[in-house]
């Protein structure tokens, strides 16, 4: 948990995670951004996927439209604090010369859009009968 | 592994190019996200709390542009590209975060 709190400080403070090792080749720092602007850029699309399912599926009873939307708002917002969390822990361990970081959140994110896609077909299936 | 620049002073693997398109995706992204949350928070009538949300998202849209934009001019500034600073980083994350809970404050 003390890391946890330590990688929140290194959020907002570009100078410490410069204090560690060396300044390593910046293509694998540039490597290291697009890799957290492609998890941000699936944090976006989440989050307008909840927009989306809160417009588009007016049909729906209120509770599966808001429980859908908020599923989907909440993995975005997950997936985009894990982003920047990853990105630092990522940038602190080039620098370090350490392993990268291994992450269950790829495979835990695939079961959640999993989960969301199914009970998609079922609420719209059951919705569109009711 | 040494960097080697081209005769311009140009990385061979485009990687600032490549880095300032995947910053130019991810502002599509986010503007996909925030017509979405116009689009939502002005349906159905302008109300007071649907014109404020509608306020902040585009705020909020424009904070996530400025970041991106600062971050192209550097990277495309010249060879090397100093790192990302983790401030711009979290404001990144935090406008995402932020419009996240407008449309959850839109939904219920």
């Amino acid at each position: 948990m003390s890391e946890f709190v330590r990688n929140i400080r290194l959020w907002f403070a570009p100078e410490r995670v410069r204090d560690e090792g060396a300044t390593p080749d910046y293509r694998f720092s540039l490597a290291n951004e697009r890799t957290f602007l492609a998890w941000l850029r699936t944090a976006l699309a989440l989050i307008g996927g909840g927009f989306a399912v809160d417009q588009f599926l007016p049909d729906l009873r209120w509770g599966a439209r808001v429980g859908l939307a908020l599923a989907l708002l909440a993995a975005g917002v997950l997936c985009s604090l894990r982003a920047v969390n990853h990105w630092v822990r990522c940038e602190r361990a080039i620098r370090r010369g350490e392993d990268l970081p291994a992450s269950r959140f790829p495979a835990l994110l695939s079961l959640v859009v999993a989960v969301v896609a199914v009970a998609m077909v079922v609420v719209v299936l059951v919705g569109w009968e009711g | 592994m040494t960097a080697q620049p081209g005769p311009a002073g140009r990385d061979p693997g485009l990687q600032p190019e490549r880095t300032r398109l995947a910053w130019r995706r991810t502002t599509l992204s986010a503007t996909v996200a925030a017509v979405l949350a116009v689009k939502t928070a002005l349906h159905g009538g302008a109300s007071v709390s649907g014109v404020v949300l509608c306020a902040l998202c585009c705020g909020l849209w424009l904070g996530f542009l400025r970041v991106a934009h600062d971050r192209i001019r550097t990277l495309s500034a010249g060879t090397p590209p100093p790192a990302l600073a983790p401030r711009h980083a979290t404001t990144a994350v935090l406008c995402a975060v932020a419009m996240a809970v407008c449309a959850a404050v839109l939904a219920v």
